[in-house]
């Protein structure tokens, strides 16, 4: 069924809008939800358990692998090394080894893997792998590592295989060049009345999901493959292990419980291949595979460092007239997913304003550092973290008010874009509108204490999807004998609410009661409905079409069977709270039973109907290429979710120490199909944002982690949380999303550290360009 | 090995355990009881917060031998039967609940509060979660969730306000 059949049967009832209790929320208060480190908890004979054998080299040459001495240990079943895993994996450049064939790109890289009966004995026996390496000179700053004479860590980049938007330089360090150009930046910088000229660094940050990555993996006789874990991308996953084992696509098998926390971590592959390609050493065995918290930190994904230059000038007016950059992603030590971030931050980069001239290269580097990749906001933190405060420096130097400075500069509905793209509908003004009044604007307030400095500041943001043009949804809705319905989808609850809000969608679109709405999990790719992969906050939006789609198939032929049984026609008839009640006649058909066993001719001569199953899919058709030398195109993303924050706080003169006493945001979300659930994000966003800006992962000058763990790495405990959290909700619909709705799980944290920024420089007129903040440099600062 | 006696959520559990086996990996690994999360195995989490003899303890740092003649209670044991407790009621009620992973260390934290202090003040709340780590909430509404199944109201200072 098209979209656009489902869209005419939009109708908003009971469900819809309402913040009803999340599906998923008695199992996880009881202890019952699985997690993949759940499942084959209990050891027990012919379980089998894996180490990973780790580079302590940043940048080095493997000579040799000895295995003997470890697989001389009692219980070691076996090692794997690259060789058995000679061909390339990733998803937009297959620029990586499952484990390290020749060369070791990072410390942590793994170059083998032990299985053995326990975990304490693989982990004894990884000891005693001998790996002999050949240490190379390596470059861990983006800056660097883009110049001609850096360390080359892929000299074969030019033999990669790549998806045909992404275009690296063999020869350099360069695994993408997105090249924005419009207008005319070097005849505009003349007319600017103000420029403003600056270099922002930010440094590799990790997710730091509660949940570590953990694998299970059983490779049988018969060639089937099963792969559990907790997983963003199942499908995803089998793809590209698939392609990269030459397993065919029917016998692998992934299937991911709950997901304790992604954040983009747990998108793509990272150590999950390793489990497989373990699995297969041992046949008929089940290998487990957990990565330990410091494992977590340095060898599953990171969301790369930035090093971004940026130049903006504007009239005598406060109109931005040009605007120069150049982002340089350290995407770490493998780039398949940072590719995409440094196209996304290229084809975003001048954040939510429209500039007429603007020159924008993104670059992502290769550097012998975590493997970039996807982080909740896929580039966009890392940009606006310069442009807010550019912004905010044009409208200080202007002598405009910021809050004003951004309304009148903002992307407005049909506006045309620096991609050349006209912008779809979206409010912004209203936005920044809506978190000026909540955090009383216009109103200086006093310091809490003498010694105290109080200031506000504000940043916007915009971000769309990135992802491959045609990334698509799939959905089936099948009905139970009682009327309940279970509704498939390969999407992933990850906390962001994904199950309800489908479920949500699920019964409006149906017209049953949502409480007679069941989500089929685990996401199984050998039952579940196909899907890209649970990220870009692409969930409401995609899979809702395609559940609003598979739940319009249902009641359409639940409709043409009672309208013939009762000789009328469908178009007079509706399903409202598991109903069929005709307008016309006036007549009322229960779902039960009707949706099995159909229903009976007169004098039960015949039957009519039987088990429905409705089916929908959806993917945005519309998505054009853009040129390789302006990044011009009429369409280059599918749409953008935009939103304000505003930041009050506190500064403590005498220790450096930040109060933040409230933020408020607001996001234009199209249709808040569960309010209650936006605000949750919104909450958790503010939070993840504002700790974001307090973190950095931290190496020596070899490339060793120095904060690998949560004491030395920390995030946000609840005595770091805002005296207060302001959220609103503005609804501009957007035009292909289920009842106007477009996603914001990401959008909620992007601007979070620039408007804090902007606030610390009202309180104390002092700018930082560089993150991670810490009450030691503030303090310092100060002095 | 050990054995060893434990009451684990009101029953008794006879065991034999090895000597460097932790209370976390006896509960999910010998006992199945995986509400119990493994977050860091290094005791900086909270993922894993049991009761012992009431007191929250991190379950990873925790020698399974010393669990013998003590009490357990783990998240399956804080409702009575099919009826959620208060405080599992309220973290459904007001969303405090997202990825899940923390849930059930920060609902041991929590109930060991409320049977020490039924109605916690902010400070005491913010106390007994500040080694309970969330990266999805935010904390607000777990805040707001245990000083709802405390039926105490809000206190000025209160923070989380945000609906
Ligand atoms: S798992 Fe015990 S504190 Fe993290
Ligand atoms: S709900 Fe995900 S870590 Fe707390």
């Amino acid at each position: 069924m098209t979209h656009a059949t489902a869209a005419a049967s939009q109708r908003i009832g009971g469900t819809i809008g309402r913040s009803v209790r999340r599906i998923d929320a008695h199992d996880k208060v009881t202890g019952a939800a699985t997690y993949a480190d759940d499942l084959l908890a209990a050891r027990g004979p012919g379980l089998y358990y894996g180490r990973l054998v780790r580079s302590p080299h940043a940048h080095a040459l493997i000579r040799s692998i000895d295995a003997s001495k470890a697989l001389a240990v009692r219980g070691v079943k076996a090692v794997v090394t690259g060789e058995d895993t000679p061909t390339r994996i990733g998803l937009y450049l297959k620029d990586r080894h499952i484990f390290a064939l020749d060369r070791a790109r990072l410390v942590g890289d793994p170059v083998a893997g032990v299985i053995a009966t326990s975990e304490e004995i693989a982990e004894e026996a990884a000891r005693l792998v001998e790996v002999e390496y050949e240490e190379l000179p390596a470059v861990f700053d983006p800056a660097e590592a883009i110049r001609p004479d850096a360390p080359l860590i892929h000299p074969e980049l030019g033999e990669y295989e790549v998806v045909n938007f992404i275009f690296p330089k063999p020869g350099t360090n360069i695994s993408e060049h997105f090249k924005l150009r419009r207008g005319d930046v070097e005849a505009a910088w003349p007319q600017c009345e103000i420029i403003v000229e600056g270099t922002f660094r930010l440094p590799p940050i990790q997710h730091v999901p509660i949940e570590p990555h953990v694998a299970i993996s059983l490779w049988e006789q018969s060639g089937q493959v099963t792969l559990w874990t907790c997983s963003q991308s199942p499908f995803a996953q089998r793809d590209l292990i698939a392609q990269s084992m030459g397993i065919p696509h029917g016998n692998l098998r992934v299937i991911s419980p709950y997901v304790g926390g992604g954040f983009g971590g747990k998108a793509g592959v990272s150590m999950e291949a390793c489990a497989v390609a373990m699995a297969r050493a041992v046949k008929g065995h089940p290998v487990k595979l957990r990565m330990t918290r410091e494992e977590e930190f340095i060898c599953t994904n990171a969301r790369q460092s930035l090093e971004a230059h940026t130049k903006i000038g504007c009239d005598s007016q406060g109109n931005l007239l040009a605007m120069e950059t150049r982002y340089i992603f350290g995407g770490g030590a493998s780039n398949e997913y940072g590719v995409n971030i440094a196209r996304a931050a290229g084809y975003s980069c001048t954040g939510p304003y429209l500039i007429p001239n603007v020159k924008g290269d993104s670059y992502c580097v290769y550097t012998n550092t975590p493997v970039g990749s996807a982080m909740r906001g896929f580039g966009m933190p890392e940009i606006h973290w310069g442009i807010e405060q550019i912004i905010d420096q044009l409208a200080e130097k202007i002598g405009m008010d910021s809050a004003e400075f951004r309304r009148r500069n903002c992307v407005k509905t049909g506006e045309t874009i620096l991609t050349g793209m006209e912008m779809p509908a979206i409010n912004l003004e209203a936005c920044i509108d809506k978190v000026t009044e909540a955090i009383q604007w216009d109103r200086r307030e006093p310091p809490s204490a003498p010694h105290k400095r109080r200031g506000k500041g504000i940043a916007i943001m915009w971000k769309a999807p990135a992802m491959p043009p045609n990334a698509g949804s799939s959905a089936v809705v099948r009905l139970n004998e009682d009327g309940t319905v279970n509704v498939e989808i390969g999407a992933q609850e990850l906390g962001q609410g994904a199950f309800t809000v489908l479920a949500q969608v699920a019964a409006e679109a149906l017209g049953v009661p949502y409480e007679w709405v069941r989500i089929s999990a685990p996401v199984d790719t050998r039952y579940s409905p196909y899907e890209w992969q649970t990220v870009a906050s692409r969930i409401t939006w995609s899979v809702g079409n395609a559940v609003m789609a598979a739940a319009g198939d249902a009641r359409h032929k639940i409709l043409a069977v009672v309208a013939e049984h009762w000789d009328e026609d469908p178009a007079d008839l509706d399903i409202k709270d598991g109903l069929v009640m005709s307008f016309k006649s006036e007549r009322e058909q229960p779902l039960e039973g009707l949706v099995v066993y159909g229903l009976p001719n007169e004098n039960f001569e015949g039957w009519k109907g039987g088990p429905i199953i409705g089916t929908g899919n959806f993917m945005p058709t519309y998505v054009t290429n853009l040129d390789f030398e302006t990044g011009q195109g009429t369409r280059a993303v599918v749409h953008y979710t935009v939103g304000a924050q505003a930041v009050d706080l506190e500064v403590d003169t005498e220790t450096g120490q930040l109060e933040i006493l409230k933020i408020a945001s607001a996001y234009d979300v199209g249709k808040a199909l569960n309010p209650d659930l936006i605000m949750t994000q919104i909450e958790g966003g503010a939070v993840h944002g504002l700790s974001s800006a307090f973190e950095a992962l931290k190496f020596d000058e070899k490339g060793r982690p120095l904060n690998n763990n949560l004491v030395d790495y920390r995030i946000a405990t609840v005595a770091d949380i805002p005296r207060e959290i302001h959220g609103d909700i503005v609804e501009t619909p957007l035009e292909d999303g289920p009842w106007g709705a477009r996603g914001v799980g990401e959008h909620v944290m992007v601007q979070t550290a620039p408007a804090i920024a902007n606030a610390i420089y009202d309180a104390l007129g002092i700018r930082f360009s560089d993150l991670p903040l810490s009450a030691e440099k503030i303090f310092l600062a100060l002095q | 090995m050990h054995t060893i006696t434990v009451t684990i959520n009101g029953a008794a559990e006879y065991l034999a355990v090895r000597s460097n086996m932790t209370l976390l990996q006896m509960l999910r690994e010998e006992l199945g009881l995986t509400g119990t999360k493994n977050g860091c195995e290094a005791g900086e989490c909270g993922a894993c917060t049991v009761l012992l003899d009431g007191e929250p303890v991190n379950a990873c740092m925790v020698l399974a031998v010393e669990s013998d003649g003590h009490q357990v209670i783990t998240v399956e044991g804080l409702a009575e039967g099919d009826e959620l407790a208060p405080l599992q009621e309220s973290f459904i009620e007001l969303n405090a609940v997202q990825c899940g992973f923390c849930t059930p260390g920060m609902l041991t934290s929590a109930h060991a509060l409320l049977q020490r202090h039924p109605k916690p003040t902010e400070d005491e709340i913010e106390e007994a979660v500040l080694g309970n780590l969330c990266r999805c909430t935010g904390y607000v509404r777990i805040v707001d969730a245990i000083r709802d199944a405390a039926g105490s109201s809000a206190s000025a200072s209160g923070k989380g306000g945000a609906r």
